[in-house]
């Protein structure tokens, strides 16, 4: 029996080959759009470029050669110098791992929290499901980057605190779609059957509702995460994010723009990696909705 | 960027969330009541933010070389010598009689240099609006007649960029595109400095004021001005309304009436202006509301960029000097504004369409 026939088994013998087996058909069907496979091959090289960023980057990303400011792209800088002379290619690569981290950090904390929130509102209803979708509906209904905003002002400037300000803003949608799944799945049989062996209401959430939010839960995040990066770097470009000398490339952006009119690639290049790698998330999210989630297909 | 995630994706439909509320209570009486709670947790929030969360909001305030009785005395000016409770309820009490604090920077009320500095942002999103529709209902139109083609995947791209392309940045490369190297738009601002404080403010909208002084020159040079950030927000507009334009059409372009009208030889045009456009224009209607809301928040980012005075400015410099005051007052305004509209195309929708009442 080849490993191919193993994954694909119509009666798999552990729970090991079943995960396996649904993991590599997801995996499959995702290789056959080819604008999955080229947002996938985006995030790959985003976190090859994180993990590797001291190998990857010709020059260190805050060492300052006067001598050199404000050149233009050439074969020693590709992407040209900022300011301070420090090389652009080098800080974009560095910045890769500030930008990981905050998408990483972010739905880490808000995916979570709104899990845990909406399968709460949806398995309890009544007054709890009232309340908990009552407040889930004021935050949706308010515009997310202004109540980020308000919320690192009052935090205080600093990466961390972006991450906390948008994570914050982040929940509501996760909320909701773990609400919804909850509902549908609240009355299954094998539920009842649960409540009867006597496990209660943790115990059910935790290991038999949660995890089948997992699916929509994990599309829905790839698709946030390019909203994500956008308000990330929304706050470094007005000063509230990341704060210098960290090359975050929001915050590179906006002391590009005293440059604009003459040095164009100081803002410019720091950009392109923003929509690269954000285009990479809507491209796999998309084609993951389309694997996971059928009801849609077609729609876009 | 413009937009929020919520609705750049289609399985939510635009407004559920509003809509489940309202569905609730679905007489007038209802939709009052849930744009009041709305408005009381937009409070609640902003209390928060100003009140809880700095460590000291007194220190915020006077600074930390102030001296204990000045500090003293702030304190007690602020009510934080009040229960939590107490100072919420005076906090609404004051935001609903127009009372949002004075601003530390510019030394006026904030609500006097809110009111000044909205109708920019207003002319500019409007503007922005109105060029998002004029193309991106075409586009998604066309791109939904021509399923597949290379057309098709071309506004598919474009929708795409919509939300990974940043709105300060697409700014910044179009003032250096446009406005440094070919000279077809003014700069930042609303005007050239000659032109400045030259026509007298009636709507605080420079294109309309400018118009009713008869004065053309002026006008000429603010669309000069407002062309290049206004296309920018546009764009994102664009990018959102031409992806559901789209998504609306194919639906429709499915239905067996438009098959029968084809079958009946009804020239394709009108099969697809006609039978199949005139029944989306309900939905489109919240789609473009929603998107109006969202590029009220997209122009805080475009009017720093462009130095455009409008709110969104106004919110930026406040946080930079952590303004608290004015910080607040204009999430409180943006935030409003956009509950607003969106309830307002939401019941617009129920009231347009007979099949949601």
């Amino acid at each position: 029996m080849s490993t191919r026939d193993w994954l694909l088994a119509d009666s798999p013998t552990s729970r090991l080959q079943a995960n396996v087996g649904r993991a590599y058909r997801v995996f499959t069907a995702l290789m056959r759009n080819p604008l999955s496979v080229l947002g996938g091959a985006i995030i790959l090289v985003l976190l090859l470029t994180a993990a590797f960023a001291p190998w990857i980057a010709p020059y260190s990303a805050v060492g300052q050669d006067l001598a050199n400011r404000l050149m233009p792209p050439s074969a020693a800088h590709w992407m040209g110098t900022d300011e301070l002379g420090r090389d652009i290619f080098s800080r974009v690569v560095w910045g890769s791992q500030i930008t990981l981290t905050i998408v990483l950090l972010v739905a880490l904390i808000s995916a979570p929290l709104g899990l845990l929130i909406g399968a709460i509102a949806g398995y309890f209803g009544g007054w709890v499901d009232r309340i908990l979708m009552g407040f889930t509906d004021i935050f949706l209904s308010l515009p997310k980057l202004i109540l980020a905003l308000a919320f690192v002002a009052a935090l205080g400037p600093g990466i961390n605190n972006a991450i906390i300000a948008i994570a914050i803003t982040s929940w509501p949608a996760y909320a909701r779609i773990a609400r919804a799944e909850t509902l549908t799945i609240r009355n299954a049989e094998y539920i009842q059957a649960v409540q009867l062996a006597g496990g209660g209401p943790i115990r059910l959430i935790v290991q038999h509702v949660l995890p089948l939010c997992t699916s929509s839960m994990i599309i829905r995040v790839t698709l946030d995460m390019a909203g994500v990066i956008l308000t990330a770097a929304g706050l470094g470009f007005i000063g509230l994010g990341a704060q210098p000398p960290l090359p975050e490339w929001g915050a590179m952006i906006s002391r590009g723009r005293t440059f604009i009119l003459d040095q164009w690639w100081v803002a410019t290049m720091p950009g392109f990696a923003i929509i690269i790698v954000s285009l990479g998330f809507c491209f796999l999210g998309d084609g993951l909705r389309d694997v996971l989630d059928p009801k849609s297909e077609g729609k876009n | 960027m413009a937009i929020d995630q919520q609705s750049a994706t289609p399985e939510p439909a635009p407004g559920a969330a509003s809509r489940r509320i309202v569905r609730g209570f679905s007489t007038g009486g209802g939709f009052v009541l849930t744009l009041f709670l709305t408005f009381l947790g937009l409070l609640a929030i902003t209390f928060f933010i100003g009140r809880v969360i700095p460590i000291d909001p007194v220190l915020a305030v006077v600074g930390d070389r102030a001296t204990q009785e000045q500090y003293d005395v702030a304190k007690i000016a602020m009510g934080l010598d009040q229960p939590l409770w107490m100072q919420f309820i005076s906090y609404v009490g004051n935001v609903f009689t127009g009372d949002l604090g004075m601003s530390v920077s510019t030394g006026r009320p904030v609500i006097e240099d809110l009111s000044r500095f909205f109708p920019a942002t207003f002319e500019m999103a409007t503007l922005g609006i109105l060029i998002g529709c004029a193309i991106g209902i075409p586009l998604g139109v066309t791109a939904a007649a021509r399923q597949g083609s290379w057309l098709d995947q071309a506004i598919r791209v474009v929708g795409l960029l919509g939300y990974s392309v940043p709105a300060f940045w697409l700014g910044l490369v179009g003032l250096a595109l446009f406005y440094a190297r070919l000279r077809w738009v003014g700069g930042p601002g609303r005007l050239d400095i000659f032109y400045d404080g030259l026509v007298e403010p009636v709507t605080g909208m420079i294109l309309i004021d400018s118009l009713l002084r008869g004065e053309i020159d002026i006008f000429w040079n603010a669309v000069s001005h407002i062309i290049l950030p206004a296309a920018v927000l546009g764009f994102f507009s664009l990018a959102y309304i031409a992806r559901m334009t789209r998504s609306f059409m194919l639906d429709q372009l499915s239905q067996e009436f438009v098959t029968t009208a084809r079958v009946k030889g009804v020239p394709e045009r009108v099969v697809i202006w006609r039978h199949a456009f005139n029944p989306i224009r309900v939905p489109l209607i919240t789609v473009i509301g929603l998107s109006y809301a969202g590029l009220l928040e997209g122009s805080v980012m475009i009017e720093t960029v462009f130095s455009w005075p409008g709110i969104g400015n106004y919110l930026t410099t406040a946080l930079l000097n952590a303004d608290m005051n004015a910080v607040l007052g204009a999430t409180l305004v943006i935030g409003a504004v956009f509950i607003v509209i969106n309830k307002i195309s939401d019941v617009l929708y129920r009231v347009l369409d007979p099949r949601a009442r």
